[in-house]
């Protein structure tokens, strides 16, 4: 059951080289695994988002949608078709060509770093040395999509949006960096596979989420993470009810499904990522395949990031940019000098005691000096 | 405080002053609006410090603009100020720098009524839109007609290609020519079902 | 003496100021969160507000002038849709300026079934209000589906007894229209009982929230100087420890019976007037709980004006003039009326408490970014139906 789908690509492959030349081999090959790609990317994304309205409607004490066939599956399908039949509303002073390209630049990264998760054993597309830095790389230029959106729409609000975008992903670029960083030097690579193999053993106490240093940097670079993908609380580059839609508020029709699509693969890629990074990725009990760990792991965390958004409020700009700079920041730099700790103690007890003080001496006190910005308590008084 | 005493209070501390009980109010002149109000306001005994709300009434000879004050601290109840001006060119002053809560009454007193306070800040349409003309809720108020073609109309259908018929394009250049505006009539009181 | 101003001020000579341009942005009237058709010409500088200009008239419907046209009882249905959520409340406040006109008394049982529905609206209002600042906070929806579930109960209460549950048209001179069947009794008290219980669960998601608290306390704080003497009313002053309430003051209806408190806040920003608003809940509660024990039997209609209906324009109250207010949940609602002895009034004027809460809406937000623009206009609470009435 585990290998299933190399199995059967192996298959495939068998099958083409009885007739064909062995380089078209290697071709075809590569076209399976874009092949697979292309049609898992858009597929987890329609029904990411049949999850979600699901999810949100019973969080929000309703039923999400269940007209459209059964318990609403194919809602994706007509929310597909109705965005691919409308029309095409392009703002009269807008620049056209950067109007058409931004939803094509943020779609393009989202899809590439599909190749260098691990979903199962055996089963990345590709097998880059250098994974991760691609994964992070590649993201980090949907902030220049988002920004051209904005700009070629010609329009106050969605330039507010654009800005505030710009500002927010690139701050929360730092943390996020850096918090993948001891997980790298515990792992001695930057290669997913490589990642994910070092976490096997001890019956998954080996993740290095079990680790005072992998905690706090899955914490990071989860929060950087959401804030990447511009999710509720940090989503104020489309903060509805106050820029109307943000940065894509001039689009319409199959380039706002673009926008859409781009962003719900950024979520589960980055909760794909998180998975690796700290979970574990594929690695699990013997009892179900490992792609099927890798996905239950993922959605778990998807559906904590929509848990976000069905409950809490969102940050205002000035505040959000604290918590990156001021909080997150120093906390992964703290965190790496942890990790390095971490490796030089030989005993147990002393690593764990120390990595734990250390951490949480240093959250202490930036809760201490972050105190302005923290919530205070009010007492009433009553008259007659 | 009934009317009668606030009334013999303010002649011993404005002696002369032209004071009339009308209804339930103090009936001022414009000239006086200001200084009583203020006395109102910063006296001990009174401390009047919150604006209800003021009201423009038209009633024919003249137009009226009604005052309601209440006292916060105190809890009293409403001292009622009312000032008479001429229809023709009603000026009062205003009363913004003393309660803020007159800012967007006194606008719409002007918007519906007519009536200019002077001293207000930024006195202009609040309801109505920018370049509306004429006084909605005075009596003399009549409505737009339209159902008739006047000719700014007809030359806007003619640009956007529609062929109108003879006789509305001379009714329109006559009424043009004679200066004046369609205007509906105002529905009779009691005119409605109900 | 000027009235007291906020001191921030921008001046174009602060150092900080000199290199940029300022933005000018029309937030509306077509917004999901300006509540209803309102715009707001808004300067910015980077982020922060320079400059706000409230700009109002979009939902204008000529409401003062329809009614010189009308009988008084045929402009009660009109009342109604002034402040469309709290309909009860506009009813009582039109009601209790003309029977001040006209000198009309209203039977025992019909003040008891006025003050519980008024107080009814009142949880209504300030539940709704809460759940859409929480939308303009960016928790898309959450709160205010919570909130409608209780809101539908109460809604439903409104169906039964005056047959729609919005515009409810129930109030009339001289009492109520229908009188409460023992079953719409018997559903009332289930609601107040289980209203605490809703609040606990509501505030407890709610008031600690961290993001909440940092976003809205120390935003759009108004002094109560500033509150006294720009005329604000209704939990919008309270929470600047203004201890006005009408009910209170003027002790109109029979509120003088019944035992409850008056909750103040002490900064009056935006975190304050949402607390106060649940403190008031949690009193209106102990009111109906109080009014739903006493209520006698009794007719709930003034007999001499029981068949009003049948004619309205026989009512032609003597001249003069009169000025009855209520405490609606967003403020004090008043109606001057001034009548000449005909069918007809000869002035109606609706002293709307959203247009006057607004006067103070550029001082709140100057200084402040425009995200906070947009939770300050959600916590003062406003409906374009009464405001442009």
């Amino acid at each position: 059951m585990d290998p299933i789908f190399v199995n059967s690509k192996k298959a495939l492959l068998n099958l083409f080289s009885a007739f064909l030349p062995d380089w078209t081999v290697v071709l075809v090959s590569i076209f399976i695994s874009i092949g697979a790609i292309m049609v898992l990317g858009p597929f987890t994304m329609m029904y990411l988002t049949w999850f979600e309205r699901k999810l949100l409607g019973r969080i929000q004490n309703r039923i999400g949608p269940n007209r459209v066939g059964i318990f609403g599956l194919l809602q994706p399908i007509a929310d597909g078709v109705k965005m691919l039949t409308k029309e095409d509303i392009v703002p009269e002073g807008a620049d056209k060509a950067v109007h058409l390209l931004a939803p094509i630049a943020i779609v393009i990264p989202s899809l590439l770093v599909f190749s260098v998760l691990p979903f199962g054993r055996n089963m990345t597309a590709v097998n880059l040395n250098i994974g991760v830095l691609f994964f992070l790389a590649v993201s980090a230029t949907t902030t220049l999509s988002i920004f051209m959106g904005a700009w070629a729409s010609r329009n106050k609000f969605s330039l507010l949006g654009g800005m505030r975008s710009v500002a927010q992903l690139v701050s929360y670029e730092v943390p996020m960096v850096l918090s993948v960083v001891p997980v790298i030097l515990a792992a001695g690579s930057l290669s997913t596979v490589d990642l994910v193999e070092s976490q096997g053993g001890w019956n998954g106490f080996k993740w290095f989420v079990f680790t005072p240093w992998g905690f706090t940097a899955f914490i990071t670079f989860y929060l950087s993470g959401v804030a990447e993908c511009n999710r509720t609380p940090f989503d104020i580059p489309e903060g509805e009810s106050e820029i109307v839609a943000g940065f894509h508020t001039e689009y319409s029709g199959m380039k706002f499904a673009l926008w859409y699509m781009a962003e719900f693969m950024n979520v589960f890629t980055v909760s794909g990522l998180t998975a690796v990074l700290f979970l574990g990725g594929w690695q699990g009990a013997p009892g179900l395949p490992s792609w099927a760990w890798f996905f239950i792991k993922t959605y778990a965390l998807v559906f904590v990031m929509m848990w976000f958004r069905g409950t809490l409020p969102r940050l205002r700009v000035d505040q959000l940019m604290g918590l990156a700079w001021k909080f997150l920041l120093p906390l992964t730099l703290v965190n790496i000098f942890v990790a390095g700790l971490w490796f030089f103690i030989p005993d147990l007890r002393w690593r764990v005691g120390t990595a734990v003080a250390l951490l949480g001496l240093t959250f202490w006190a930036l809760m201490a000096l972050n105190r302005t910005a923290l919530p205070e308590k009010r007492t009433y008084e009553f008259a007659e | 405080m009934n009317p009668a005493e606030i009334k013999t209070k303010l002649e011993s501390e404005f002696p002369g002053i032209p004071i009339q009980i009308v209804g339930e109010g103090l009936l001022l002149g414009p000239e006086d609006l200001v200084r009583v109000a203020r006395f109102l306001k910063e006296s001990g005994e009174f401390k009047m410090n919150y604006l209800s709300s003021i009201t423009a009434v038209d009633y024919l000879e003249h137009l009226e603009s009604v005052y309601h004050l209440y006292s916060v601290d105190q809890r009293t109840g409403p001292v009622v100020l009312r000032v008479r001006v001429p229809r023709d060119n009603p000026r009062i002053p205003s009363l913004v720098h003393l309660f803020r809560s007159a800012e967007f009454q006194e606008r719409e007193a002007y918007d519906m009524m007519g009536i200019r306070y002077e001293g207000h800040p930024d006195l202009r349409r609040i309801f109505m839109w920018e370049g509306f003309e004429g006084y909605p809720l005075r009596k003399d108020y009549l409505p737009e007609n339209e159902d008739v073609l006047e000719w700014d109309d007809v030359e806007w259908l003619e640009r956007h290609g529609v062929t109108v018929p003879a006789e509305y394009k001379q009714y329109a250049q006559d009424l043009k020519a004679a200066g004046k505006e369609a205007r509906a009539e105002r529905p009779k009181p009691g005119a409605e079902a109900v | 003496m000027s009235p007291p101003v906020l001191e921030k001020t921008f001046q174009a000579s602060d150092p900080v100021l000199q290199d940029t341009e300022t933005f000018e942005v029309n937030l509306g009237p077509q917004h999901p969160s300006t509540h209803g058709v309102f715009r707001m010409n808004v300067k910015l500088e980077g982020e922060t507000i320079v400059s706000l200009k409230p700009v109002m008239g979009y939902l204008h419907r000529n409401h003062e002038q329809i009614a010189e046209n009308m009988s008084y009882l045929g402009s009660m249905p009109y009342t109604d849709r002034l402040d469309y959520f709290n309909s009860m409340s506009n009813n009582f406040g039109y009601a209790l300026a003309v029977e001040r006109l006209a000198k009309i008394d209203v039977p025992e049982r019909a003040q008891y079934v006025r003050v519980i529905m008024a107080e009814l609206t009142r949880l209504v209002n300030h539940v709704s209000v809460i759940g859409f600042l929480l939308n303009d906070l960016g928790a898309f929806f959450t709160p205010v589906l919570y909130a409608f579930r209780e809101r539908e109960k109460i809604l439903d209460v409104f169906e039964e007894v005056a047959g729609s549950r919005m515009m409810c048209n129930y109030l009339r001179f001289g009492g109520v229209k229908r009188d409460l069947t023992p079953a719409v009794t018997e559903r009332i008290k289930k609601i107040v009982r289980g209203f605490p219980k809703f609040l606990d669960e509501f505030e407890g998601l709610l008031t600690r929230n961290e993001i909440l608290c940092i976003r809205c306390q120390k935003v759009g704080v108004l002094p109560y100087d500033l509150a006294v003497n720009a005329g604000i009313t209704g939990p919008m002053a309270r929470a600047s420890g203004v201890n006005y309430d009408l009910r209170k003051v003027d002790r109109y209806s029979i509120y003088d019976r019944f035992k409850f408190k008056i909750p103040l806040g002490k900064i009056g920003d935006v975190y304050d007037r949402y607390l106060v608003r649940i403190l008031e809940m949690r009193e209106s509660l102990k009111i109906l709980e109080q009014a739903l024990k006493e209520i006698p039997a009794g007719p709930v209609m003034n007999p001499k004006f029981a068949a009003l209906a049948k004619a309205p324009r026989n009512f032609k109250p003597p001249k003069g003039e009169a000025y009855g207010r209520v405490e609606a949940p967003k403020g004090e609602l008043g109606f001057y009326l001034v009548s000449d002895g005909t069918a007809q009034p000869w002035r109606y004027h609706v002293r709307a408490p959203s247009l006057i809460n607004l006067t103070v809406l550029e001082d709140l937000c100057l200084g402040h970014k425009v995200a906070d623009a947009v939770i300050i206009l959600g916590s003062i609470d406003i409906v374009l139906g009464e405001l442009d009435h």
